[in-house]
């Protein structure tokens, strides 16, 4: 199906009128370097977006206590809310149905030390449900296990960051580190997605915690995942069913909106979805509008075109030529152009993405880029393209009669 | 070689309708270098571009070398005329972008003829037309008269049974002009049909036969005494 002798006669003609042959690329060079860097930025705009969450179990909800700021049924405001074991075991037996993995986090500040290493570093008391919430990442030895909670022993997972501070060099793992005064054995060592400051943490089984700070069951915070085959407003809608419910169980006024106060990630992600949907379909809007810009420009100049070479088409109609093969000396050579044109676009486009990319974080973008499939995607519909914009002018050369054409004037 | 019987041809001009040709007969044998003479509107240019398939006539038979050209898709038109006919124009019409022998190959490239045998061939008939050495120059580093010499090799390249030249020296100088005509009378002792077609009485002369067409109709038919143009350079 190759024939070299087509491409002889367009590389000819490209060569010999480089002028209207560049003018015609660079209406489709530009429209896919806009849609190449329109299509990054949102791209990398979504990435900023996933990894802000990444932390995080993207299905958490956070549940913390303050102080009523309304009187309700007889309770005055000012109060102070303080959550318990029971209230833990009341959401993990009440919202079974809901209810993915449940955690209470008790906070506290500590001095750690190891042999001549001392740090102050944030503590968490929690249960073992709360490695999957938090999406801790043990990667040596092993996390809080029921055996703890049930034993209250004294053991503690570290971060690798506090690893680094206090361990050195040594393997931490069954090492004591000292906590105000009491040892504590070294179980695990993790890391998180979350930064620098979650790996500066140090968890210990939630029974521990109360009986040595305290001995009481109080808790800071409880920490919950949905179910994941929830959807968001199903997710919404526990959220606000489960924060009415606490606020009747503590006697808070429905619109105190400081007593217990829910943090649902469902909402958080439904807005972010919405939004990015949003963006993803006006960058496709913008995008499809370049690209037919610049499809619509370059079938103007291949009817310029035609109507310029309309005397070589009669003489070549004269010679001999069937109309097949004027529509694809017109044909191929709107093709060639659209497609090495826009493939120079998309290269220039994946280029500056990559240059630029690094200094964008700043600016909510962050590692902007385009897919192979859209490469392959973009190619295909530049050739789609080429064939749109050649046909019409192409159909019109096939038309043109030599007897018109060739009249002199 | 051609018959032509009762050709009619007419243009619709808005509501009416212009009878250019009305009833022509015409018959060419093989071998002969006829001159259609006539003044502007005579329908000189409209009966070549019926005999070259560049246009269509009303009504009527033109029959070429006994192939009836009639209800021709454009297909079929573009091989008879790539088959059948050379064209030589008043213009010369040379594409701009293609040198001497890429004009003269391009009637052999609608052949199907390998790019070998093309340039093969193109170069014999530039040699014939004297302009070998020219062959890698643009038309526009030709002057009027190789412009012409590269048009009628082309003409020539894809061995056509009829030579079709409208109006060949209009565009040339009274010298060029009977150069060109010399070599198109050596093309016609060579046994090549040419039909000519000229408002200049000295280019008639030398044909062998001049057809006169005056409003549609051919007032005269007559074989003349061929001058020779060599006699005149």
């Amino acid at each position: 199906m190759f024939d070299i002798d087509l491409w002889r006669e367009i590389f000819q003609s490209i060569n010999k009128n480089r002028t209207r042959s560049l003018l015609s690329g660079f209406t489709v060079t530009f429209a896919i370097l806009l849609f190449t860097i329109l299509f990054g930025l949102a791209n990398g705009l979504n990435n900023t977006f996933a990894e802000a969450f990444v932390d995080d179990a993207a299905n958490a909800m956070f549940i913390r206590s303050g102080t009523t700021t309304k009187a309700y049924k007889g309770m005055q405001a000012g109060r102070r809310i303080q959550f318990k074991n029971e209230d833990y075991q009341y959401i993990k037996t009440d919202f079974d149905d809901n209810v993915e993995f449940i955690t209470s986090r008790i906070y506290k500040n500590v001095a750690a030390s190891f042999r001549n290493e001392k740090n102050n570093y944030s503590l968490r008391a929690v249960h073992p449900d709360h490695q999957y919430l938090e999406k801790t990442k043990v990667y040596q030895g092993r996390y809080i296990n029921q055996r703890d909670m049930e034993m209250k022993t004294k053991v503690i997972v570290i971060g690798k960051l506090v690893k680094e501070d206090l361990f050195l060099k040594v393997d931490p793992l069954g090492k004591y580190v000292n906590l105000s005064g009491i040892p504590y054995k070294v179980v695990g060592v993790f890391a998180d997605d979350g930064g620098d400051d979650e790996e500066r943490l140090l968890y210990m089984p939630l029974s521990t915690a109360q009986q040595v700070y305290g001995n009481n069951d109080y808790v800071d915070q409880i920490n919950i995942t949905y179910k994941p085959e929830l959807d968001f407003n199903q997710a919404i809608d526990f959220g606000l069913d489960l924060e009415k419910k606490l606020k009747e169980r503590f006697l808070v006024a429905t619109n105190d909106q400081r007593a217990v106060r829910i943090f649902n990630m469902a909402m958080q992600n439904k807005g972010i979805n919405q939004m990015t949907s949003v963006l993803g379909i006006l960058i496709l809007i913008i995008g499809m509008g370049t690209l037919i810009a610049g499809i619509v420009g370059i079938s103007n100049i291949m009817i310029f075109i035609v109507k310029e070479r309309s005397k070589e088409i009669g003489i070549r109609k004269a010679l001999g030529a069937s109309p097949k093969s004027i529509v694809s000396i017109i044909l191929v050579e709107s093709i060639f152009i659209t497609t090495i044109a826009g493939y120079f676009g998309l290269l220039l486009g994946v280029g500056i993405l990559e240059w630029v990319g690094p200094s964008l974080k700043t600016y909510f973008i962050t590692n902007p880029s385009v897919s192979t499939s859209l490469v392959v995607s973009a190619t295909l519909t530049l050739i789609g393209a080429g064939t749109l914009a050649g046909y019409l002018p192409a159909k019109k050369a096939s038309k043109i009669k030599p007897i018109v054409a060739l009249r002199d004037d | 070689m051609l018959e032509i019987k009762q050709l009619h041809k007419s243009y619709a001009i808005g509501d009416s309708s212009l009878h250019v040709l009305k009833g022509i007969d015409l018959s060419v044998a093989q071998g002969e270098m006829v001159a259609i003479m006539g003044s502007s509107g005579s329908g000189k240019s409209t009966l070549l571009n019926i005999i070259g398939m560049l246009d269509e006539a009303d009504g009527g038979d033109y029959i070429l070398d006994q192939v009836p050209i009639k209800n021709l898709t454009e297909k079929k038109a573009a091989i008879y005329r790539n088959k059948f006919l050379g064209f030589i124009f008043q213009s010369f019409n040379l594409i701009n972008y293609k040198n001497a022998l890429e004009n003269v190959a391009l009637p052999l490239y609608y052949q199907g003829l390998k790019r070998k045998e093309r340039q093969e061939k193109a170069r014999f008939h530039l040699e014939k037309v004297g302009l070998l050495d020219w062959e890698t120059h643009l038309p526009s580093e030709l002057s009027g008269g190789q412009k012409q010499r590269v048009a009628i090799a082309r003409a020539l390249a894809s061995d056509p049974k009829l030579i079709l030249a409208d109006e060949p020296t209009g565009a040339l100088d009274t010298t060029t002009s009977y150069d060109i005509m010399a070599f198109l009378q050596q093309l016609n002792d060579e046994g090549k049909t040419i039909l000519i077609v000229t408002h200049e009485e000295d280019i008639a002369a030398m044909c062998k036969r001049i057809v006169r067409l005056r409003d549609g109709v051919i007032m005269e038919d007559k074989k003349v005494t061929q001058v020779r143009a060599e006699s005149h350079v």
